[in-house]
């Protein structure tokens, strides 16, 4: 067996136990044989750590080779050769991937060991892991997709099991309506990231990052499409990056993914899928320097979430939150660093970034506990800390810019009010129309069964 | 035209009919469920040796060597071809299922005859040689719905307004085509009945409210029979779609575009559960009729797909809704219902077969989901983005009556109310359908594509409009040939349009 042998089924075996830990978990969940939590700690521990190990084992290789890119084949999905359409899947450890995709390992199977303890005995422990799997698949898939096809695989799993552990504690009404939330946010990403993805195949003939890329490994290669292509594709794809990255104007919903368990928030919003989008971005690096106003438009929208999750951080009044609007003021200045073309400083930040960050968020449920302990034993409360704001900036001005960052920015408010209400006011009047017109048919009421209650779609802040 | 050795068709048509005459005549409820299981299954083998035998025999369309009504008409009766070869199997699984997992306490609500009778009809529509036969078991399709509903007492003048309009226009449509010259203004009028008909059928706004009324009277599994094998869509496949120009095409895509759209919307507003069902059901079904109309097979290769997963997905997703609503009756959706501790399987059901309908990666729907964006896109980037829209708010819709009915303070109950063994069984065969398709979608796509290339060879050869296949590095259309002259749609066909390398 050579090297490229080798090679090709450490590849493999990197995706393989996250797909055998889904499938797992999602059989006996659907067929209602749950497995005891030893069980469910070992076979995950077992999953993360043969696919770290084998991940750790393609780094070796590839330092020893001096190889700097090994695609791994699985061949067309799906084909159709007369109209040129390939579905194709594929690989790709490089410089970006294999740093992602240990980073992912080590990250969730740090979280997977402590959600056993901190979950132990919880009526929804099966559901959670469950999700947590079909999240390590679709982050390590996404990590090492090698066709844009591929990541969006990925992609999508991350967004369903986001919104479902968002949802965790679902016989609360807050937290559904906060994964409902954070669903349609990373639907709308999701259409923006299909259109791309389609477009690109258009303009490339296929949807493999080598032909988007040329054949230089990451982050060398060049972009094969023209300036006003890659604008295109380039804003679509930075569109579907702000919203799984929560940047400006989808900053909204990374505070109410705090309503899920801590082990889920710290490894979802606080380390890695806030960072996939930034990952996105990275990996489609090549367009960027394409298209000038493309990487100026990425500057800003990273300059302007930084800016405004600094703004929100030093204001919130939980710890979750604060973390949370701290995430996305990194996660700016990561996105900024990308639009300015520092590739391997953005990377070496989203690693840093999300191991620190990890470990605030899953210290944060004994912080309180910590709090009490130090001021019983200084005998006086702690000082507080200053919300940031200059103090040349007139009163009446501190208070406005405290009351925008307290509230978010209103964004949540602003999105209810000029998109959600008027959609729903809409469709709603039509059905009023409907059921007039099929009163006036059946010549008498037509909506017997129906409910006719008003409903609210959008709750409060949790 | 080739032979089957076997009387497949003929046993597709009267299995079902037996089954239904055997099962009046039966007094115990749980004996005519059994009955009905056993004829819905052998019509389903039926229906499955029938297009592996065809599948076999490579050739774009047979029939039965044993048709003894051809003797009697001098002309084919039944026969199977690209297009109705899987979608015979896919209809028979579809009403097996619905049968299967009908509780028992539901059996009374729910004629497993008139089912059987509804069974056969679809299947015959689907086997029927000529247009008039088409026709004809189109307009016989809708009598057993209307003895449904007149049975529950309830008004039916919604749904004759609509099914009697849409049999009038087919029937005028057709003698027009049929007795006019080709290209002629009448012809033309008459192609226009036509389409006009079968998007009546198929609920195309503004004609869809007999949908929803339906849905809101008849019984969940009736209902969702009477749509879900996507007879509207058949329609224009046989009737308007072989000699229809390119401009009614054009209007039926615009019109289903805004269907899908509209559905889509109304679908997030909706605060009954069936009323939601039904225009999920709506912007789905239009968004095949997108992809057939672009008449690129690209395009039309997803929306057979799309059909397909289309079909399987959203009755599992009727399917679960009529198995809580046979637990808690009709299900408002201005609370949350809490039932997930209750029916976690039909929970996860409902998530695997909603996210299945709107193309969720590894999924049936996936590919099609994929194919249908690739062909609008190389008709039209605007459609292209409509139609990814209208997938999002689907999607939004699908996961927000989850988490209305399965979210929320725990439902108490003094019964036990989780999933039966039959309900189980249901789940399972679609579950695994859906994942098994999703995770190797080549064959189907295979034949799919095969389908429609013999459509798109039809139109060419009818000197219709058709959109080619890209150049090499598919970046341009070739130009849209649209020319008037159709021939009549029982013209026989003259040469195989099948590629010869299928797998």
């Amino acid at each position: 067996m050579n090297v490229d042998e080798v090679l090709q089924w450490l590849g493999r075996l990197v995706v393989i136990p996250p797909a055998i830990l889904l499938l797992v978990l999602g059989l006996s969940a659907i067929f209602r044989r749950p497995l005891n939590e030893r069980r469910v700690g070992r076979l995950t521990a077992g999953c993360v750590m043969s696919g770290l190990a084998c991940a750790a084992a393609v780094l070796g290789v590839m330092l020893i080779t001096g190889e700097r890119h090994v695609p791994v084949e699985f061949g067309h999905w799906v084909v159709i050769p007369e109209e040129h359409f390939h579905f194709h899947l594929k690989l790709i450890f490089d410089r970006l991937s294999v740093p992602f995709v240990i980073l992912s390992f080590v990250l969730v199977g740090t979280i997977g060991a402590f959600a056993n303890r901190y979950l132990h005995r919880e009526p929804g422990y099966d559901r959670f892991f469950v999700c947590f799997a079909m999240f390590l698949l679709g982050m390590i898939v996404a990590s090492v997709a090698g066709t844009i096809e591929t990541l969006f695989l990925g992609w999508e799993l991350v967004g369903l099991s986001s919104a479902l552990l968002v949802a965790f504690f679902h016989d609360r009404s807050n937290p559904v309506i906060n994964g409902l939330r954070i669903w349609s946010i990373y639907r709308i990403a999701d259409a923006a990231f299909l259109v791309a993805a389609v477009v690109l195949h258009r303009l490339t003939g296929a949807g493999d990052f080598e032909g988007l890329m040329g054949t230089g490994a990451w982050p060398l290669g060049a972009a094969a499409l023209t300036s006003q292509q890659a604008l295109i594709v380039g804003l679509l794809l930075l569109f579907a990056a702000a919203g799984k990255s929560a940047l400006l104007p989808f900053s909204g919903w990374l505070p109410r993914a705090m309503e899920g368990p801590t082990p889920s928030s710290a490894v979802f919003y606080g380390a890695l899928s806030v960072h996939l989008g930034a990952f996105l971005l990275l990996r489609v690096s090549p367009i960027l320097e394409l298209s000038g106003a493309l990487s100026a438009t990425v500057v800003v929208l990273g300059l302007a979430s930084a800016l405004f999750g600094a703004m929100a951080a030093r204001v919130q009044s939980d710890a979750k939150t604060a973390l949370a609007f701290a995430s996305l003021t990194q996660v700016g200045i990561i996105t900024a660093e990308i639009g300015f073309g520092l590739r391997y400083i953005a990377l070496v930040h989203i690693i840093g970034h999300a191991c620190l960050r990890t470990l605030q968020l899953l210290r944060a449920p004994s912080m309180l506990h910590d709090y009490h302990r130090i001021e019983n034993a200084i005998g006086d409360h702690l000082p507080e800390g200053s919300s940031g704001i200059p103090g040349w900036i007139p009163r009446v001005g501190q208070s406005s810019i405290y009351r925008f960052s307290f509230e978010r920015g209103h964004l949540d408010a602003m999105l209810d009010r000029f998109i959600v209400s008027p959609f729903v006011a809409i469709f709603r009047l039509c059905d009023e129309w409907e059921q007039h017109w099929t009163d006036f048919l059946t010549g008498g009421p037509s909506r017997e069964f129906s409910a006719r209650t008003t409903t609210t779609e959008t709750a409060e802040e949790p | 035209m080739s032979e089957l050795h076997l009387p497949w068709l003929e046993a597709m048509v009267v299995l079902p009919l037996l089954g239904a005459v055997v099962i009046r005549l039966t007094r115990h409820s749980d004996a005519a469920w059994r009955r009905g299981v056993v004829f819905s299954g052998l019509t389903l083998l039926a229906a499955i040796g029938a297009w592996q035998e065809f599948n076999f025999l490579h050739v774009p369309e047979a029939h039965s060597r044993f048709d003894v009504l051809s003797r009697v008409f001098q002309s084919d009766v039944l026969f199977i071809d690209e297009l109705s070869a899987p979608l015979l199997p896919l209809t028979a699984l579809l009403y097996l299922l619905v049968i299967l997992a009908t509780m028992r306490t539901k059996i009374r609500h729910f004629s497993i005859s008139r089912a059987l009778c509804s069974e056969a009809i679809v299947l015959a529509t689907f086997l029927c040689h000529s247009a008039w036969g088409v026709i004809g078991c189109l307009i016989a399709g809708t009598i057993p719905l209307w003895f449904e509903l007149r049975r529950r007492g309830q008004p039916t003048r919604i749904f004759v307004i609509h099914m009697g309009v849409f049999s009038i226009l087919l029937v005028a449509g057709q003698s027009l085509v049929q007795s006019t010259d080709p290209g002629s203004v009448m012809s033309v009028v008459g192609i226009c009945l036509l389409t006009i008909a079968a998007l009546t059928r198929s609920g195309i706004v503004p004609a869809h409210c007999w949908i929803s009324d339906l849905f809101e009277r008849a019984s969940f599994g009736m209902s969702l029979l009477f749509v879900t094998p996507l007879v509207g869509a058949f329609a224009v496949m046989r009737l308007v779609l072989p000699i229809a120009p390119t401009w009614i095409l054009e209007v039926i895509a615009i019109a289903s575009l805004i269907t899908a759209v509209y559905a889509a919307g109304m679908a997030l507003v909706q605060r009954d559960t069936r009323r939601f069902f039904c225009y999920l059901f709506l912007s789905h079904a239009s968004l095949v009729l997108i992809g057939i109309e672009l008449t690129t097979p690209i395009g039309m290769t997803g929306a057979l797909c799309t059909w397909i997963a289309v079909g399987l997905s959203l009755t599992g997703l009727g399917l679960t809704l009529r198995s809580v609503e046979a637990r808690t009756g009709r299900l408002p959706l201005d609370r949350f219902h809490g039932l997930y501790d209750h029916v976690p399987a039909l929970a996860a059901l409902f998530l695997l077969t909603g996210l299945a309908s709107i193309g969720f990666p590894g999924t049936l729907g996936f590919v099609g989901a994929e194919l249908l964006v690739e062909g609008t896109v190389r008709a039209s980037p605007a459609i292209s983005t409509v139609v990814v829209i209208t997938g999002a708010l689907n999607g939004l819709a699908i996961m927000r009556v989850y988490f209305r009915i399965f979210t929320g303070t725990r439902h108490v109950t003094s019964i036990d109310i989780s999933s039966r063994s039959r309900e189980r069984l249901a789940v399972t065969i679609l579950a695994l359908l859906i994942i098994g398709g999703g995770l190797f979608p080549q064959p189907g796509v295979e034949s799919r594509y095969h389908a429609a290339v013999q459509l798109a060879e039809l139109r060419q050869q009818r000197g219709l409009g058709i959109q080619q296949a890209p150049n090499k590095n598919g970046l341009e259309n070739a130009a849209n040939v649209t020319t008037h002259g159709p021939r009549r749609i029982d013209a026989p066909r003259r040469h195989s349009a099948r590629p010869e390398h299928k797998s």
